[in-house]
């Protein structure tokens, strides 16, 4: 929690000020019950009618100003908090969005969502209960206190006495109910997660008519959990019960040495009556710092899953502000990639993901990159947009290295299509315009037809305009896979990347589409991830990895002859069809 | 609720319910304010919701007199402690008279106090005795709830899963069961103790000074005109800023999910740009329903003030002319205090209650859901499958006005290859429906072993196929229990033997405890190929007499490939088999090839009465496979 604050140091003037009116907003409902004891022994005791009215009245005007203080309270709390929620989601926001591509999957799309919205709300929260209540509650105690020690001393020493007798009680029922909820915690996920398991596996179990095994299954979790739950509950019990009979016995302690006192004449009547009023106010501060022990492990989880984000250095940088590098003049046109003996290793990972790497590509020309599974393909081809930077060697853009580019430059030349596509809530164009903000209706519908997704996307109601659904869940995934492609023909770039892009189309679909982008990227560098060989069988250069290794480079028909892995992967698939 | 392993990127935002802590204190007043969504039929709802708790009721009605005996004791307090300070008033006021001999009466005073300790211990001993029935009662109510929605689950068709999202069943199994947990757990009980506990205070008021009671009473319609007014203000604001929320929500998960792309395309900038004004319009509407919300206590405080005062004024002047004791203006306001408590928790429950009537509504209508048809009475088994498959006649439709599969007939002698062919989303899956009974044919009939399907109990009928599929589906538990999914109280050599079937011994003999390896949430722990090759073991092992086989695409590599293809090819033989099929080899030697496009099936036949045909699948043939083989 603590390393959140300063997220509220913009906000320090506004905090003072809801310091200030706690603070008179806590004097003025501790002056009340004082006013009263002044109602019994100025008032009462003397027969005055006409000073009650006059205390009355002042009571009147303090409660009005402690109104007044707790509005004004709330109204700079809601600003403070609110205002501390948006910066500190901004500042994840703004993080997540400069992370690098294999930061970000560390974490997770789904956690990451976690931490900039429910995580801030839950702090947000937080903030707000300790600014409109939890921080007057140890003036009250405080205030209290003192006050009761100005009219006794020794009546003053049972209000006290009570306080840490409080705390010890709810210290233990603390230190067992907190443990026991972790665990109810552990059961409640167990319990989600047999349950998913049966939503996303009801296929399978219905298959093999195991329906009453996932019943035993659940039932077990359900049944664990729910005993937890009621012992958590019992134990849970005792807290309100214990904490009002202390609140009871104060008040039956405070009437018992009170009259002691008063029959010794050095206490007033009013006196006692103040002293249980001052009783129960501190009992209803103690509930308030309670409710928030209660929240505040929540909380303080959330502030430190907030906090991993906010301390994660992006690991792309963009070169220090000089002189722009100028890009050396090859001859071939533009989007020469050179890999010089790239090496890279995930971090935290025991064995690199590509070593020495090395390999050039010239525009107009296609390189496939072949190989098993983790064998290092998709790696390589996040290197070229930077998805992550090499630790050893370079991966050169036209002669030049391309960490000295900065991140959107270099990006601006590449069209990258990934394995899955992705697509975002918008009209069909805008996703294809994604690529190229400036595109003309032309282009965008050149592109898509490019990608053969022009004959699906005149088949939509509305065209160009009919509009994509978060996730693009009202297309197929082949049609997805087509936009995502023309998204990159419309960025018209010097380098395209697919990384085994085609794998959701069929095989016409695929056949034409490769066709059609022959023509499209005769001037541009392409590269192609894959699986299959049929996909790279005319690449200008076939790149074939293993283990993170080059152990072989060169066409189709060289690297059959001279190249052991390759016609390992060639004739697996061809076994699968030919020999099996 | 908002653990990390149960985002909710996506969907319309849910109404902001305050954390569903297993403690009190911030519940109920996280209730105030809240727009709550409406129950389509409230009261049919809650009445369905309490016939739950009707197998407890002899606890119920202990814990009502509990809280009873506990409030009314509680309650009696303050009227007691008055008593012991008029005797101290009276004997101050004595002593201070000088009359002799006069002074405070110490033993009255303890005879009080000490009874006054007995009470107060035998009101929180009750207290606590509601609370604690109350957990078990309002804990079993859920369990019982939660068992029927998993009885549920088994008894719904298929095409209830196919046509919601995950998330969306879970959200009714999960989040709307907490819900009714939490109210049964805490606000019951509550609605119970606020309630007496206003009539008690109300009724001992009465008993000291019906002017200072009305004074009292009458500030109760004024805290209700301002919460009602105030919460109203509030509703307009929580709704914009629900609204403001769920773009923003959108919008991250969207940027999120999408992150890969944003960066391959530089659109950072944008992203942050489009969040920042989002977040700003939900900044607006967050503070200022915060601050309306803000502003029910301290104005409640204010309505209690004004009795507080009024108490100690017109009491005060009622003492001094003798019609009251000082003691009674004591115990009136500690009433007084405690008078409004009740009023600003029941306000809270009231908006509690509505919202769990909303969601035991959504979880009502999951336990309303159509069933699959019950076996048919007299339902048989097949005995000793031998794998014999005709369709004869069959009309299936997802929906009545999308034609699909019309007038389908299909004879497979036992042992017989079926091959599947066509491009993605051409509907192959719909004929293993029909096959498993996922789904029941709209006309016509498909019989095993000549008998009609529908006559088979569904268990038995699907212990006769074994189902292989490219989305491998496999639990958290061991491999070994994994494996024994195939067949029940299946034998541990049985088990080595399928995953010797299946190729799979070698690579789980390399995992740290072989067989009893624990398989992970997400199975990350195994490869694509490696959860395949137990799927292959899990269907060798229940050894069906007919095979649903989807053949695996590009999410593994090649030489992976091979093996799970040899264990399959092996998995096989002697079986009558429908093969979703990729490769060539399965589509060459099929005894028949179903050619599927756009759900139906537009050709059919044997790979070379197809090609000569030099239709569709020609066609796919030539563009597949044709240039591979020559290079070959």
């Amino acid at each position: 929690m603590l390393k959140l604050t300063p997220f509220l140091g913009p906000h320090r003037r506004q905090l003072a000020l809801v310091l200030v009116l706690a603070l008179a907003q806590s004097l003025a409902n501790l002056l009340l019950p004082r006013l009263t004891s002044d109602i019994v022994d100025q008032g009462i005791v003397r027969g005055d009618q006409f000073h009650i009215l006059e205390i009355g009245g002042l009571m009147l005007l303090i409660s009005l100003l402690a109104t007044a203080g707790a509005i004004a309270g709330s109204y700079v709390s809601a600003q403070v908090a609110s205002g501390f929620g948006r910066d500190l989601r901004g500042a994840i926001f703004a993080r997540t969005e400069r992370l690098s591509v294999h930061q970000f999957a560390r974490f997770g799309a789904a956690s990451l969502v976690t931490r900039t919205t429910n995580d801030t709300t839950q702090v947000q929260q937080m903030l707000i209960m300790m600014l409109t209540m939890v921080i007057a509650a140890p003036m009250m105690a405080v205030g209290g206190v003192i006050l009761a020690l100005s009219q006794d001393a020794q009546l003053a020493w049972v209000l006290v006495a009570v306080m840490p007798v409080m705390a010890v009680v709810f210290a233990l029922i603390m230190r067992g109910a907190v443990p026991l909820s972790t665990v109810m915690q552990v059961k409640i996920e167990r319990l989600n997660l047999v349950l998913g398991e049966g939503l996303s596996g009801v296929r399978v179990i219905r298959a093999f008519d195991r329906g009453a095994r996932q019943r035993q299954r659940f039932d077990h979790a359900n049944l664990d959990l729910t005993n937890t739950a009621i012992a958590v509950n019992r134990l849970i019990a005792v807290l309100m019960p214990a904490l009002i009979l202390m609140l009871n016995f104060t008040s039956v302690a405070i009437i018992w040495v009170g009259s002691h006192r008063i029959d010794a004449g050095v206490m007033k009547v009013g006196a006692m009556f103040s002293s249980l009023q001052y009783a129960m106010q501190i009992l209803f501060a103690v509930f308030m710092v309670t409710a928030m022990f209660v929240m505040l492990p929540r909380a303080s989880a959330s502030a430190a899953r907030i906090r991993e984000v906010l301390d994660l250095e992006p690991e792309i940088a963009d070169p220090a502000a000089g002189p722009v590098v100028e890009a050396v003049r090859l001859p071939g046109g533009k989007g020469h990639i050179e890999f010089r003996n790239v090496s890279f290793q995930y971090p935290g990972a025991e064995e690199p993901a590509l070593t020495g790497v090395s390999f050039t590509a010239h525009p107009g020309e296609m390189t496939a990159i072949v190989g098993g599974t983790g064998s290092g393909k998709s790696t390589l081809a996040g290197l070229i947009p930077r998805f992550y930077d090499a630790n050893d060697g370079q991966v050169l853009l036209d002669g030049v290295d391309i960490r000295t580019l900065p991140q959107a430059a270099l990006r601006a030349r590449i069209g990258f299509v990934p394995q899955t596509a992705v697509l975002f809530t918008g009209t069909v164009a805008a996703n294809i315009r994604y690529g190229r903000d400036d595109a003309s209706d032309e282009e965008v519908r050149h592109a898509a037809t490019v990608a053969q997704a022009l004959d699906f996307v005149e088949a939509m109601p509305e065209q160009f305009a009919s509009p994509v659904s978060q996730g693009g869940t009202n297309l197929s995934g082949g049609q997805k896979q087509r936009l995502a492609i023309a998204r990159a023909i419309v960025r018209r770039p010097d380098v395209y990347v697919f990384d085994d892009s085609f794998s959701a189309l069929d095989f016409t679909t695929d056949a034409r589409l490769r066709a059609a982008l022959r023509d499209e990227t005769v001037h541009a560098t392409v590269f192609v991830v894959a699986q299959r060989i049929s996909t790279v069988i005319n690449a200008d250069r076939i790149v074939v990895l293993d283990d993170g290794r080059v152990v072989g480079v060169g066409t189709h028909a060289e690297l059959l002859e001279s190249n052991e892995i390759y016609r390992e992967i060639v004739s697996s698939q061809i076994s699968l069809d030919e020999v099996a | 609720m908002s653990t990390e392993s149960r985002p909710q990127p996506s969907g319309p935002p849910a109404a902001p319910r305050p954390p569903a802590s297993i403690f009190g204190p911030p519940r109920p007043m996280g209730g105030l304010g809240i727009p709550a969504q409406k129950a389509k039929n409230f009261k049919g709802t809650l009445n369905r919701l309490l016939g739950y708790l009707r197998p407890h009721r002899n606890a119920l009605a202990v814990v009502v007199i509990a809280g009873a005996i506990g409030t009314v004791f509680q309650v009696v307090g303050p009227k007691i402690l008055g008593l012991a300070t008029t005797k101290i008033f009276e004997g101050y006021l004595a002593k201070a008279s000088g009359a002799p001999g006069a002074g405070i009466d110490f033993d009255g005073i303890r005879r009080l106090l000490t009874g006054l300790v007995v009470l107060y211990v035998i009101a929180n001993a009750f207290q606590y005795l509601m609370q604690f029935l109350m957990a078990n009662v309002a804990q079993r109510t859920v369990y019982a709830l939660r068992q029927e929605v998993e009885a549920k689950f088994d008894r719904l068709p298929l095409k209830f899963f196919d046509t919601r999202t995950r998330g969306e069943v879970m959200s009714r199994a999960v989040n709307d069961l907490d819900s009714i947990s939490g109210t049964l757990q805490q606000n019951l009980t509550q609605l119970l103790t606020s309630v007496l506990t206003l009539i008690g205070v109300i009724v001992m008021m009465l008993t000291i000074s019906w002017i200072l009671t009305l004074g009292i009473v009458l500030t109760l319609p004024l805290s209700l005109v301002i919460v009602a007014r105030i919460a109203k203000r509030s509703q307009k604001f929580f709704m914009q800023q629900q609204a403001a929320l769920g773009a923003l929500n959108g919008h991250v998960a969207e940027m999120y999910g999408g992150h890969t792309i944003v960066t391959a395309f530089g659109h950072e900038q944008r992203a942050i740009a489009t969040f920042d004004g989002l977040n700003a319009k939900y900044y607006d509407g967050a503070w200022r329903a915060q601050f309306v919300s803000g502003i029910i206590m301290p104005t409640m405080m204010f309505v209690g003030n004004l009795g507080f005062v009024f108490v100690a004024v017109i009491g005060g002047l009622l003492v001094t002319r003798q019609s009251i004791a000082i003691g009674d203006v004591q115990a009136f306001i500690q009433y007084a205090r405690q008078f409004s408590m009740p009023i600003m928790q029941l306000s809270g429950i009231a908006n509690m209650i509505q919202l769990t009537v909303v969601a035991a509504e959504r979880v009502f209508e999951l336990l309303d859901e159509p069933e699959e048809a019950a076996d048919a009475p007299g339902a048989t088994v097949i005995a000793e499958p031998r794998g014999a498959v005709q369709f004869d006649r069959v009309h299936f439709r997802y929906k009545q006005d999308v034609p699909l599969i019309d007038d389908l007939s299909l004879d497979v002698a036992p042992g017989q290859t079926i091959a599947i062919v066509g491009p993605t989303g051409a509907g192959k899956t719909t004929l293993v429906n029909l096959l498993m009974r996922f789904y029941d044919v709209d006309g016509g009939s498909i019989r095993v072993d000549g008998i009609d399907i529908r006559e088979v109990k569904r268990g038995a009928l699907r212990r006769t196929f074994g189902m292989v599929l490219q989305d491998t589906w496999l639990f958290s538990g061991t491999i070994r229990e994994n494996i024994a999914y195939g067949r029940e109280n299946a034998s541990s050599d049985a088990i080595v033997e399928a995953a010797k079937a299946a190729q799979a011994d070698h690579f789980i003999r390399t995992l740290p405890e072989n067989y009893d390896t624990l398989i992970n949430e997400e199975a990350s722990n195994l490869s694509q190929g490696q959860k395949q090759l137990l799927t292959i073991a899990r269907a060798f092992l229940a050894d069906p007499a007919v095979l649903i086989l989807d053949e695996a695409t590009s999410s593994v590599d090649t030489r992976t490939e091979v093996l799970i293809q040899e264990s399959m090819h092996r998995l096989m033989h002697g079986r009558t088999a429908f093969v979703i099929a990729h490769r060539l080899s399965t589509i060459r030697n099929a005894d028949l090839i179903l050619m599927m496009e756009g759900g139906r099936i537009v050709e059919r036949g044997s790979h070379h009465d197809l090609l000569a045909a030099k239709g569709r699948y020609a066609a796919l043939y030539e563009s597949q496979f044709a240039g591979r083989a020559v290079t070959a």
